[in-house]
């Protein structure tokens, strides 16, 4: 009698999960949602190759917690989310780049703040008297109603990310992996610093609008993480990164497409799994050559 | 840019009047030293003798108390293109997303804005540093699996990536086996003599360059001494410097220096001198 209801529950369970109706209608009124998943992928892909690179993982949480803290004021007075989201996230970027130049101490900083961000935003939520669901995916994350007007936003972001990311490549990842001899070389590490810090802050502002802001570091950490498991090469790495946030993000929309639940679920369990089979791919390597050396030489 | 060691060679590194310190602590003061073009120079002391900060001071990262400071004919700045730098060996993170030939090609055009274009050249130029350092077999190796003496190999090839004038080495052998010992050394002497390029090599441990080293600043205690080596080795000097016994014995042309530190100057500033390994050199 267990059985069957469990065996029931669980196909009611895969039933929800995946979903399959009226795919095609669906897909086409979706299509901008998918369309700006797709920005969003390149976004995430390119910022999160630097990211890891500066091991800036955490910083990137903190300033999705002050974007969700910054939407959640728009949103209680009534201004555009989207906005109020980039001028959370950029101000914090701006304030974790100047209060710590310095790894440790920029880490400190980001502990500070990111609870903070994250009260301010649950307490503008509580004074907020609208639609309830609109609060939910601030933390969660939503790309059904992607208009137009938002599409465009999108677009206009990821050129920025990408443009700026281009013209600051070679001095920030010398910066990055090398920063003693880029310092004596005359790399401006501060400027750089605060550069990057704010590219940081709008491509996270612009991803905490689809995969919420708890959820903001599947799609611009853990791409780029998995593309650094399996390859050392910082060009090869950028791309791979951005094949696997592209995999997960719009991989993930079509699974969510005509099911009810939200598509972070579906983006980061794929991100997840890409993680998984990088890893393995990487530890596989270097067992099966000396430091890695054999494999790295033909790769 | 021809090896020349004569006075008339227009000078490398120019120090006049120069003094560092911290706070209330005096590291040197009243430092007058002139490099020549094409000289190996070597800069010696214990830890927390101020040495790497001279070094830092040469390479713009820190400003001198007091005096001046020229490399090359002008004021010492970061960025000076005629500079190449050798940090000390440390060990790079497993996962760090560089491989030797992208670590040498940084040392090329790492400091520059946009893309590469012209890649191709650029790649010509990191195979033959790669080659002049003996570094080719590990080419496409991320560094972070690299040993200490093949990171230092690679540090040689981008120090030199832009033909420099004068080159920068800062304990640049430090925790390295022999053999990469006298590898890297052997690099950069022949920088030196083959290029006619100015070197000043910042150690605590002389006897891996000894066979190549010019002159010697030797700083100890709030002190300091400049000569050749001959001159400044001596147990009547050191124990000037350190104002406490020290022997320097000299066997099969190199040099063992026997108290020093840990008498002398592990007095003086106890935060700064934790290390004993200068006891026994």
């Amino acid at each position: 009698m267990l059985n069957i209801l469990m065996a029931f529950s669980l196909t009611d369970f895969w039933n929800r999960v995946f979903v399959f109706e009226n795919y095609g209608r669906l897909f086409d009124m979706l299509s901008q949602s998918i369309l700006a998943g797709a920005v969003l992928g390149i976004i995430g892909g390119f910022a999160g190759t630097f990211i890891m690179m500066r091991d800036h993982a955490f910083a990137v949480h903190g300033i999705a917690e002050m974007s969700f803290a910054g939407a959640a004021l728009f949103l209680l007075l009534g201004y555009d989310v989207v906005t109020g989201s980039l001028v959370g996230s950029i101000a914090s970027a701006v304030l974790i780049g100047l209060m710590g130049v310095k790894h440790d101490e920029s880490n400190s900083v980001i502990g500070a703040l990111m609870p903070f961000g994250l009260g301010l935003g649950i307490l503008f939520l509580s004074l907020y008297e609208g639609r309830s669901a609109n609060k939910f995916s601030l933390l969660t994350g939503q790309i059904v109603s992607v208009d137009s007007a938002q599409l465009t936003e999108m677009v206009v972001g990821a050129v920025i990310v990408v443009l700026a990311l281009l013209a600051i490549w070679r001095p920030l990842t010398f910066a990055s992996v090398d920063p003693e001899v880029a310092r004596a070389k005359g790399v401006p590490m501060r400027g750089l610093s605060l550069t990057f810090m704010v590219i940081v802050g709008i491509a996270t502002a612009l991803s905490v609008q689809v995969v919420g802001s708890l959820l903001v570091l599947a799609l611009l950490i853990t791409p780029a993480a998995a593309a650094l498991q399996i390859t050392a090469s910082p060009v090869k790495a950028l791309i791979w990164s951005v094949i696997f946030a592209e995999l997960a993000i719009v991989g993930g929309i079509l699974l969510a497409l005509a099911g009810s639940l939200p598509i972070s679920p579906y983006v980061t369990t794929i991100s997840f799994l890409i993680y998984i089979i990088c890893k393995i791919i990487g530890l596989a390597r270097r067992r099966f050559s000396s430091s890695g050396r054999r494999e790295a030489v033909t790769a | 840019m021809t090896h020349s060691s004569t006075s008339s060679a227009p000078a490398a590194l120019e120090v006049v009047g120069g003094g560092l310190s911290f706070g209330n602590r005096h590291l040197w003061d009243d430092l007058n030293l002139t490099i020549r073009q094409g000289e190996y120079f070597a800069v010696l002391g214990p830890n927390g003798s101020g040495k790497s900060t001279f070094l830092k001071v040469a390479l713009g990262l820190t400003q001198l108390s007091t005096g001046s400071i020229r490399v090359l004919g002008q004021p010492a700045r970061r960025g000076n293109p005629g500079i190449g730098y050798i940090p000390q060996q440390r060990g790079i993170p497993v996962n760090t997303p560089m491989r030797a030939k992208d670590m040498v090609g940084l040392g090329i055009d790492g400091h520059r804005w946009g893309i590469r274009l012209g890649g191709k050249k650029h790649r010509a130029k990191v195979d033959e540093l790669l080659e002049a350092v003996g570094a080719r077999d590990y080419a496409n190796v991320p560094v972070g699996l690299l040993s200490g003496g093949e990171q230092q190999r690679l540090r040689v090839a981008q120090a030199l990536a832009n033909n420099p004038k004068i080159l920068f080495a800062d304990e640049a052998l430090l925790s390295l086996d022999l053999n990469h010992q006298y590898a890297v050394s052997d690099l950069i002497h022949r920088y030196n003599k083959s290029d006619g390029g100015t070197v000043v090599f910042v150690t605590h441990e002389i006897n891996p360059i000894i066979d190549h080293v010019d002159r010697v600043l030797y700083l100890a205690n709030g002190r300091f001494t400049v000569g050749t080596v001959e001159e400044v080795m001596r147990s009547e000097i050191l124990t000037d410097l350190y104002q406490t016994p020290v022997s320097v014995i000299r066997s099969n042309g190199r040099y063992v220096v026997i108290g020093g530190e840990a008498h002398g100057v592990g007095s003086m500033d106890a935060d700064c001198h934790h290390d004993d390994e200068l006891e026994i050199r």
